[in-house]
C-alpha cells in the first residue's frame, strides 16, 4: 500500500534534486521509446542537445522559439503570484498581435522608432483590455477568472480567425490572385520591422531583449514597491489585505491588465519580430499562451527564472523542429518533449508530498 | 449528529444528500432508487413537520431547510441518539420555534436528543436533564424542572474568584470612540449587531463579555472597517468615520487585534519584517512615494524583535512558523506602533500559554496607561474582570447590560452572557 502524504517541511535541497531526478528519469522512458522504435538514444539525445544550443544557428533559432514564451510565462507568473489564475495568455497574445499589426498597417509610412513604440503600446493595451474583462467580473462579482479568461481566449481565437479568413477586413491581403485563394494577413511595411543585432552569428531580435527587460521590471515591481507589496500580501491572504486596509479590487483589475499587456508585448513582438503580418494559423497552432503556464509553474513564478525556463523549452521545441525528418517522425519528437515535460511536472508532486509504503493490514477489519 | 456547521453537498438534491454514505439502499446495487428514497424522505417529513422538498438542490434552500436535511438525514438512517451542535445558531426565531417542535416529536418517539447550547431559555424550554460543561469536565447534571437559571449561570462561568490586585490608577480622559446604535450583517447576511451603542473613554478598558458568536466579531469588524454598518455612526475623537473602510478606521487612529492572528492579523507566508510594516508600508521611513525602502523595514523589524522579545531567528522567517505567544507580539507590537487612539482587541490571549497571556495583558494595561481607549472583545470573565474598568455584555448581536467592573459579580455576568434577563 503506498500513501502519498504532505511533506511537514520542504527541505532546500529538494528544489534542486528534484528536477535533475525528474529530468534523468524522463530520459530513461524516453530511452524505452527509443530503443522500441529502433533509435539509438544516446545519440538521439546527443542530436537534440545539438541542434537546440550547439549547431550553427541553433542557438538563433532557440531564441525565436523562446520569446513568446517568456512574454506568456511572464503574463502568466504576474498573475499567479498573487493567486489570480490568467489562463487567457492565448488570447491576450492574440490581441496583442491584432492590436499590434493594425497600428502598424495605420502608421506605415511614419518613421521606423515611431511605429515600433506605438506597436508595443497597442499590443500591451490590446492585452490589458482584453484581460481586464476577467478581473472586473472577478474583482467586483466574484467569477472564476479561471473560466471567463480561458473562453475568452476561444473568442479571440475565432476573432483573429475571422478577421483573416472569415471577412475582408482592414487586416486581409486582398492583391492579387494568390491572396484570394490562399488568404493571409497584409504583409507590415518594412518601418514596422523590429531590429535585431548581431553578435557572432546569434541573432538577438528586440522581443527578446523587451522580454528581458519585462522581466526585470516585473522583479522591481514585485519585490520593491508598494505595490508589489500590496500584490505579495493579497496573494498570500486576501483578507490579511483587507485588514491593512488594501484596496483588493483595484489590486485584482491591475495585476490582470499587467498580466494581460504582457502576453499582448509578446503579439506585438510576434508582429514585428518575426511573421511581419497578422498570422492566425501560425500563432494558433503555437499554443504560446498554454505554454506559458507551464514555464511559469516551472520557474515558480520568479520572473528571470521564467526567462531561463522559457530558453530551455524554447530549446526543446527548436530542436524537435531541427530532427524531425524521414527517419524520425514528428510524433517521436513530441512523446520525448511530452515526456521531458511530464516527468518535471510531475515531479513537482515530491517537492510538496512524499510517498510512504506501508505494508497491508491484515483484512480482519474488513470482514464487515 | 447535527453539526454547527452543515455537511452537505450543495450541488446535489436533497435526496442524494439524505441517502449519501447510507448503504442499505445504495450501496447494494449501481443504481438509486430515487422515487423510493423520495417516498420515505417525504414520510419522514411529514411526520416530524420537517418540510422541504427531497428534490430541490441544497444550494437553493435556506439555512433553516439545510438544517432539515441535516436533521433527516440521521432520521432516515434510523438514529436513535441525535446530537445537535447549537442548532439555533444560525435560525431565525420562527425557525427555531420549528425546531423546538421536531425535537419534542423526536422525543416522544423514544430518540434521545442532544442538544448543545449556551442559552439559558432554550434549555429551560427543551431539556428534561441539563450536564453542565466548564473547560473540557462535567461540572454538574440536574434535572431541568429543578435547576434555576441563576445557578446554572453560575455553574457555566466558574465560581467567584478573587481577584489580583489591581493596583492601576488609570488617568481617564474624553470619550475617544463612540458608537451610536451601530447595526451590521453577518457573513450569511442576517444580522448579526442590533443597534449597539457604547463609549470607550481615553485611559480606560471597556471589554464586551459574552459567548462567541453574538456579534462581537462582527463589531470589532465594523469598527475596524472591515465591515460595513447597515446603520448608526462611529466616531474616533468626535470626528465621525464613513466607514467599511480599514484605510480610513487606520487613519483615523483604530487599531485592531483580530481574533484570527494567523490569516486576518498577519499575512503567514510573508516574512515577519513584511508583517511588522503590514499597516505603514504606505508611508515612510517603510517607503518613499511608490518604492519601498527594504533596509528600514529591515530595522524596523528587527526593532520590534528585540524590544518585544519575539522568538524568531530573524525577520526573513515566515509567520507561519512562529508560535501563537510571538505571533501575537508581532501584531500588538504593529498596531502599538501606529499610535493609535482606539485599540480594539478581539480576543488576544485565545489559544495562548500562561506567560504569553501575562505577557499581553500587560501590552493592553500600559497601553490604556499611555491614554488609548481600549476594547477588550473576550470570552473569559477571568481576563475581563483582570483588566477592564467598565463591562458590556453582548448577547444575540444586542449589548444586554453594561456593568462598572469593581462592582459586577461573575455570576450576574454569567447571567447576562446566557441571555437569562
Amino acid at each position: 500500500m503506498i500513501r502519498i502524504e504532505r511533506r511537514l517541511e520542504q527541505p532546500r535541497w529538494l528544489s534542486v534534486v528534484v528536477p535533475v531526478v525528474s529530468v534523468a528519469f524522463a530520459l530513461l522512458l524516453a530511452t524505452v521509446v527509443l530503443v522500441a522504435t529502433h533509435h539509438p538514444p544516446l545519440h538521439t539525445f546527443r542530436r537534440l542537445f545539438e541542434a537546440a544550443f550547439l549547431d550553427k544557428g541553433a542557438l538563433t533559432e532557440t531564441i525565436v522559439s523562446a520569446t513568446p514564451l517568456a512574454f506568456t510565462g511572464l503574463c502568466a507568473a504576474v498573475a499567479f503570484r498573487m493567486n489570480l489564475f490568467n489562463i487567457g495568455g492565448e488570447g491576450q497574445l492574440y490581441a496583442g498581435a491584432i492590436t499590434g499589426a493594425t497600428v502598424a498597417l495605420l502608421l506605415g509610412g511614419a518613421p521606423s522608432p515611431v511605429v515600433i513604440v506605438a506597436m508595443m503600446l497597442a499590443g500591451a493595451a490590446g492585452g490589458a483590455l482584453l484581460a481586464a474583462i476577467p478581473g472586473i467580473l472577478r474583482a467586483f462579482f466574484s467569477t472564476s477568472e479561471i473560466i471567463t479568461s480561458l473562453m475568452l481566449n476561444y473568442v479571440v481565437a475565432l476573432i483573429i480567425d475571422y478577421l483573416i479568413f472569415g471577412s475582408h477586413s482592414y487586416l486581409r491581403d486582398s492583391s492579387g490572385f494568390e491572396a484570394s485563394v490562399f488568404p493571409q494577413g497584409k504583409t507590415l511595411p518594412d518601418s514596422a520591422t523590429w531590429p535585431s543585432w548581431t553578435i557572432q552569428g546569434l541573432v538577438i531580435p528586440l522581443g527578446a531583449l523587451v522580454a528581458v527587460a519585462v522581466a526585470a521590471g516585473v522583479w522591481f515591481l514585485y519585490s520593491r514597491t508598494r505595490f508589489g507589496f500590496e500584490v505579495q500580501v493579497i496573494g498570500d491572504s486576501a483578507r490579511a489585505g483587507r485588514y491593512a486596509g488594501m484596496r483588493t479590487r483595484r489590486k485584482i483589475v491591475a495585476v490582470m491588465c499587467l498580466s494581460g499587456a504582457i502576453a499582448g508585448l509578446g503579439g506585438a513582438s510576434q508582429d514585428g519580430d518575426f511573421r511581419h503580418q497578422l498570422d492566425p494559423r501560425g500563432l494558433i497552432q503555437a499554443n504560446y499562451g498554454y505554454a506559458g503556464i507551464v514555464v511559469a509553474a516551472l520557474a515558480r513564478y520568479n520572473p528571470f527564472a521564467v526567462l531561463l525556463v522559457a530558453f530551455l523549452l524554447g530549446g526543446l521545441q527548436n530542436a524537435g523542429y531541427t530532427l524531425q525528418g524521414a527517419d524520425f517522425p514528428n510524433g517521436l519528437v513530441g512523446v520525448l518533449q511530452g515526456l521531458l515535460l511530464f516527468c518535471v511536472l510531475g515531479g513537482e508532486l515530491f517537492i510538496r508530498y512524499r510517498l510512504r509504503f506501508e505494508r497491508r493490514h491484515a483484512p480482519a477489519t474488513e470482514s464487515a | 449528529m447535527v453539526h454547527q456547521h452543515f455537511r452537505l453537498v450543495e450541488p446535489f438534491t436533497v435526496a442524494e444528500n439524505i441517502v449519501l454514505g447510507d448503504h442499505r439502499d445504495v450501496g447494494r446495487t449501481f443504481l438509486v432508487h430515487t422515487r423510493a428514497i423520495e417516498r420515505r424522505v417525504a414520510d419522514l417529513s411529514e411526520r416530524y413537520g420537517l418540510a422541504v422538498d427531497p428534490r430541490a438542490r441544497i444550494w437553493q434552500l435556506s439555512v433553516g431547510e439545510q438544517q432539515r436535511v441535516e436533521i433527516l438525514k440521521t432520521l432516515y438512517k434510523e438514529a436513535r441518539i441525535l446530537i445537535l451542535d447549537e442548532p439555533t445558531a444560525v435560525l431565525t426565531p420562527q425557525e427555531s420555534r420549528q425546531l423546538f417542535g421536531t425535537i419534542r416529536a423526536m422525543a416522544e418517539d423514544g430518540r434521545t436528543i442532544i442538544f448543545i447550547s449556551h442559552k439559558l431559555n432554550e434549555v429551560k424550554a427543551l431539556a428534561d436533564n441539563v450536564t453542565i460543561l466548564r473547560r473540557g469536565r462535567t461540572v454538574a447534571t440536574l434535572s431541568a424542572a429543578e435547576a434555576a437559571r441563576r445557578s446554572l449561570a453560575a455553574l457555566m462561568v466558574g465560581r467567584e474568584v478573587e481577584l489580583a490586585t489591581r493596583n492601576d490608577r488609570r488617568e481617564i480622559g474624553e470619550t475617544c470612540l463612540a458608537l451610536e446604535a451601530i447595526s451590521a450583517e453577518g457573513d450569511r447576511g442576517l444580522p448579526a449587531v442590533k443597534s449597539v451603542s457604547l463609549g470607550v473613554r481615553r485611559g480606560e478598558i471597556v471589554a464586551i463579555a459574552g459567548v462567541a458568536g453574538n456579534g462581537q466579531r462582527e463589531l470589532a469588524e465594523t469598527i475596524a472597517g472591515m465591515r460595513a454598518s447597515t446603520a448608526g455612526t462611529i466616531r474616533v475623537a468626535g470626528k465621525k468615520l464613513k466607514g467599511g473602510d480599514a484605510r480610513e478606521a487606520i487613519a483615523a487612529g483604530i487599531a485592531y487585534v483580530p481574533e484570527d492572528r494567523l490569516g486576518t492579523g498577519l499575512a503567514p507566508g510573508l516574512s515577519v519584517a513584511d508583517n511588522v510594516v503590514l499597516k505603514s508600508y504606505r508611508r515612510p521611513p517603510a517607503s518613499r512615494g511608490p518604492f519601498l525602502i527594504l533596509h528600514k523595514i529591515r530595522e524596523l523589524a528587527e526593532a520590534v524583535i528585540q524590544r518585544y522579545d519575539v522568538r524568531a531567528s530573524g525577520p526573513d522567517v515566515p509567520a507561519r512558523q512562529l508560535s501563537g505567544g510571538n505571533l501575537q507580539k508581532i501584531v500588538l507590537a504593529r498596531e502599538f506602533s501606529g499610535e493609535p487612539v482606539v485599540l480594539v482587541a478581539a480576543s488576544p490571549t485565545r489559544g495562548l500559554d500562561v506567560a504569553a497571556i501575562q505577557t499581553v495583558h500587560a501590552y493592553l494595561r500600559d497601553a490604556a496607561e499611555g491614554g488609548v481607549g481600549v476594547l477588550l472583545i473576550s470570552e473569559d470573565l477571568d481576563e475581563i474582570r483582570a483588566l477592564a474598568d467598565r463591562i458590556a455584555v453582548m448577547y444575540e448581536g444586542v449589548v444586554v447590560g453594561e456593568r462598572n467592573a469593581e462592582t459586577a459579580t461573575v455570576e450576574e455576568l454569567g447571567l447576562l452572557m446566557a441571555g437569562g434577563e
